[in-house]
């Protein structure tokens, strides 16, 4: 038997170039001619614009152009939103690429210079003189929804863009009759997803060929390449995308922004490449930030624990305009999935999707899921904390059973696999929780302040199906896409609809191509992120890129495979049916001839001296896939945590994540997904958030203020996994990438306010700065009124 | 406005023109094409723009081209190639420290400066010690492993008689004791 390489923990081949300074980031990207584009953004949340005199800028040296919202309202179609959720009466009024009449949010765009150099861009951003008149601004979603709040559009009443309701079972009944009822209002804080590498692009316009060509920090660029040429009013075959090498996105380099346009634009009219790169003050101000909900949830059962409902009622803040898949979010990603692991028959959800006065919110790692997730896990702990039982017991009762999947919840969706109680039992294993709770009781007697969190959580993601995605309104397929070519040496070039940006695909799909061919991994190329050479595709976020395209690039391989197949079997003058591949060759069964290896036959193929009848010449095959359903990750994570009670600071003394993201291609990639998805997660938890002022003012502009995670703050992680496989594609696996942040905020909170219960603490809304614990210790203590 | 600066960078000299106000990281990059140091903010937190100067690390958003000149300048792409990797370099690839890679050339050098001050750094140190460089993909965990794996074969390679893989060409003798990490 060959050696296979799926479940091999082998060295990245992406690596070499990245750790040697090799590698090309949008902002690397250098075109003869080139020129720098600025971008001046609006200092106030919201305002009418009075009066803009740009030419004090116009005059100064090196500058080339700049435009006014006025200059290209009419030559460029509004950003639009591609998230149409239905049945909500989604309102989505125009989103200018710069404004010309209002601005919405600290940061909206006003206008653009560009120049002969970085420098003099920025200098003549100075030069700009624009008068605005501030209107009344509001940043808190639910406060925005309510009458009398300062309109950010005059076309939506009240703020609200829809109220998008998921309901299963009766609720109403459920509540009405319950034992127990348990509710809580809970804070999601709008965060920045800070990707290392800001947003930045590259526009080329050859007025020769009319083709523009645009290198973007895009997760998707075939959703890049569709919506620029709307918004340019090009047509879509001379629009090409090249995303290079991306520095990580985490949702935030999903949606198409006003920036791609106007750069477009630019090097349209000057006949010269037009290059933008964010500095970060501008990422955390123009670039999306993600959650920003205030929630109103409850949940009801029986004295015994069994949970009979779940409601909620969510205002959840879309930012000045609907963004990419701003409507998506808080919707289909976060109401569907509301049952997580468990049996609840009841459930009813009211989404108030809210625009306020700051920057747009669309995907961010978990998108929807973290938010369900975490107040769904933090009701499971008030539910157990008011009837007494021990949290894992409760869990454990309302768990799906393992041998109930497929299993349809009452939102409707249906589970592919699952084994939620294995899960669980593994964690509980590998951490002694009644061990545990003795050294707690001790420590609470010496008036230390010691808990533990443990969650579980299912989540869904590898969409599509794309029949599915038209139904819930996504402007876009959900397919994925791969073309596997192989040379006349044999040597094999994969052109894929995705665009991996950090998550390792460029091996792990070399390591199922090779498999396939009998090949080693070096054989193998992946190519990626250019709308010239690869099939059409969706992307790579929401966790689907393994799922989905991987599975594309398992059946296009085995579609030349099979071809291959046919021409070793001419060559060696034997039935097809005869032929087997084994240890890396084409064999005739029973025979003991040599055999054709993979190489062999390719270079027989490209040749084409020698084919069998009604073969054609070549080998290369493209499969698009679109998966049956979704996939359903899960798993269960456990935390320990000591709080000092004087100072509320969170000390994490163990974290042990159980996850099931099916068979691993590469163990070593996985874990590695586990780790940052945690990391971000408890990043969430502890000291992540963007904050606004009361007049939309951004506080946390700068890395400075926002407190993204660093080494010396985070702890080691312990990782293992149960394998439970999808029946939904050919690999058998889900997906990975957002699996560790889903469960991380809540376990984290969930540890800290089981330490703190002693005092009465139910719930601390998160971050859990050292600042707020110890307000909630103080307020607990009746010292802080 | 411009003034000539001569640089010396991984070992060879370079005479630029350069804006007096002209940081050393954009010279490196827009001048010199060096593109392997990254900008990750403006506020000099993220450290993706860590070089090694006389050695020592340090963010080079945070000086000024005219200042570093006379210092020898070290960046990702002086201190190994693909086929010749620093043992830093290997040990990122074989304990997968890196995930989108933007970090990355930036906290190998800050590992190069950390590991040539403590060769046999414990988690905690190295954890403080590469504090100045964010990441966002990896959650820090497989940098501490490739950090340590590092320093084993660094002091492996120390010990052993065979010829050891050449050091980066302008790291420098620092007084043992003397904290590492970014130059702010």
């Amino acid at each position: 038997m060959a050696t296979t390489l799926f479940g091999s923990g082998i060295k990245r081949r992406e690596d070499p170039r990245l750790i040697t300074g090799m590698a090309t980031y949008t902002d690397d990207v250098k075109l003869p001619g080139l020129t720098y584009a600025a971008i001046l953004r609006s200092p106030y949340a919201h305002a009418r614009i009075t009066r803009i005199d740009v030419s004090a800028a116009k005059a100064a040296p090196g500058v080339l152009a700049v435009y006014t919202g006025a200059d290209v309202k009419d030559r460029l179609v509004p950003v639009p939103c591609a998230w149409n959720v239905p049945n909500c009466d989604l309102k989505t009024p125009p989103h200018p690429q710069l404004a010309y009449d209002r601005v919405r949010y600290v940061g909206d765009g006003v206008a653009m210079v560009v120049a002969e150099s970085r420098a003099a861009a920025r200098d003549a951003l100075d030069l700009i003189e624009v008068d605005y008149d501030p209107l009344k601004a509001g940043v808190d979603p639910e406060k925005m929804a309510k009458a009398g709040a300062p309109q950010v559009h005059a076309e939506v009443p009240n703020n609200v863009a829809f109220t998008w309701v998921v309901a299963g079972g009766d609720a109403e009944k459920a509540f009405n009759e319950a034992e127990v009822k348990v509710r809580q209002r809970i804070l999601q804080n709008r965060l920045a997803p800070t990707a290392m590498e800001a947003r930045a692009a590259v526009a080329s316009y050859n007025r020769g060929t009319g083709q523009l060509t645009l290198w973007a920090t895009s997760q998707n660029p075939h959703i890049h390449r569709f919506v620029c040429s709307v918004m340019l009013k090009l047509p879509e075959h001379r629009v090409r995308v090249i995303a290079p090498e991306v520095g990580g996105g985490f949702g935030s380099k999903i949606p198409v922004y006003a920036d791609e346009a106007l750069v477009g634009l630019a090097a349209m009219d000057l006949g010269r490449p037009v290059k933008w790169a964010e500095d970060r003050s501008e990422n955390y101000k123009a670039t999306i930030h993600g959650r920003d909900h205030v929630e109103h949830v409850e949940m009801c059962g029986t004295r015994d624990g069994k949970i009979t409902g779940l409601r909620t009622t969510i205002y959840a803040g879309l930012g000045a305009y609907a963004s990419t898949c701003g409507p998506g979010i808080p919707t289909i990603l976060h109401g569907l999935i509301y049952s997580g692991p468990y049996t609840i028959p009841n459930i009813h959800g009211t989404v108030h999707g809210v625009y306020t006065t700051a920057t747009p919110v669309d995907a961010y790692r978990g998108a929807g899921r973290p938010e369900a997730t975490y107040l769904l896990e933090r009701l499971v702990d008030l539910f157990a904390r008011e009837i007494g039982m021990d949290p894992v017991d409760v869990r454990r009762k309302n768990f799906i059973p393992r041998d109930k999947f497929p299993y349809t919840v009452a939102t409707g969706i249906t589970y592919d696999s699952g084994n939620y109680e294995g899960a669980l039992d593994k964690a509980l294993s590998l951490f002694d929780l009644k061990r545990f709770r003795q050294e707690q009781a001790e420590a609470r007697k010496q008036g230390r302040y010691l808990g533990v969190g443990l969650v579980s959580y299912v989540e869904i993601c590898g969409s599509g199906p794309s029949q599915v995605a038209g139904a819930v309104g996504l402007g876009g397929g959900q397919y994925d896409s791969a073309i596997v070519r192989v040379y006349p040496t044999g040597m094999v070039r994969v052109y894929i609809g995705g665009k991996p940006h950090g998550q390792g695909e460029e091996t792990t799909f070399a390591q199922i191509v090779a498999d396939e061919f009998g090949y080693p991994v070096e054989n193998v190329e992946i190519v990626a992120g250019d709308t010239e050479t690869t099939p059409q595709g969706w992307g790579t976020y929401g966790s689907r890129t393994t799922a989905v395209c991987g599975s594309a690039v398992k059946v296009a391989a085995q579609r030349v495979k099979e071809k291959a197949k046919k021409i070793a079997a001419h060559l060696m003058e034997a039935n097809e049916a005869d032929v087997e591949f084994r240890d890396g060759k084409f064999v005739v069964r029973g025979s003991p001839g040599e055999g054709k290896s993979f190489a062999e036959v390719a270079t027989m193929a490209n040749l084409a001296w020698n084919m069998p009848a009604g073969v054609e010449p070549g080998l290369e095959a493209a499969a698009f896939f679109d998966p049956s359903n979704f996939v359903y990750p899960f798993g269960t994570h456990v935390c320990t945590v000591e709080v000092n009670p004087d100072t509320g600071e969170v000390k994490i003394l163990r974290y042990v994540c159980v996850d099931d993201c099916g068979p691993h291609i590469n163990p070593m990639i996985v874990q590695g997904q586990i780790h940052g998805g945690v990391i971000q997660g408890l990043g969430e938890a502890l000291q992540e958030m963007v904050v606004y002022d009361e007049d939309g003012q951004l506080l946390s502009g700068t890395m400075m203020d926002y407190a993204v995670p660093r080494a010396s703050q985070m702890p080691r992680l312990e990782t293992a996994f149960t394998v439970t496989p999808t029946p939904v594609n050919p690999l058998g696996v889900k997906g990975t990438g957002e699996a560790g942040t889903i469960p991380a905020a809540a376990v984290l909170v969930s540890a800290v306010c089981d330490a703190l219960a002693p005092l009465g603490i139910r719930h601390i809304d998160k971050p859990l700065t050292p600042a707020r614990v110890w307000a909630a210790i103080q307020q607990a203590k009746g010292g802080l009124q | 406005m411009k003034r000539p600066v001569t640089l010396t960078i991984n070992g060879s000299s370079h005479t630029v023109a350069v804006e007096p106000r002209a940081l050393l990281v954009h010279v490196l990059r827009d001048d010199l094409n060096l593109t392997g140091t990254h900008i990750g903010c403006d506020t000099s937190q993220c450290g993706a723009c860590t070089v090694l100067i006389d050695g020592r690390a340090v963010k080079s958003c945070t000086v000024l081209a005219v200042q570093a000149e006379g210092q020898q300048i070290t960046t990702i792409e002086g201190i190994g190639s693909a086929d010749r990797l620093h043992p830093v370099q290997a040990a990122f690839w074989e304990k997968h420290g890196l995930q989108c890679g933007f970090c990355t050339p930036g906290m190998i050098m800050a590992a190069i400066d950390l590991l040539s001050a403590n060769p046999d750094p414990s988690e905690d140190e190295i954890r403080h010690g590469i504090e100045g460089n964010m990441c966002r993909c990896t959650g820090y965990q497989n940098i501490v492993a490739s950090v340590r794996a590092a320093a084993e074969a660094m002091r492996a390679s120390k010990a052993a008689p065979a010829p050891a893989p050449a050091p980066p060409p302008t790291q420098a003798a620092r007084p043992a004791g003397q904290p590492a990490g970014a130059g702010v």
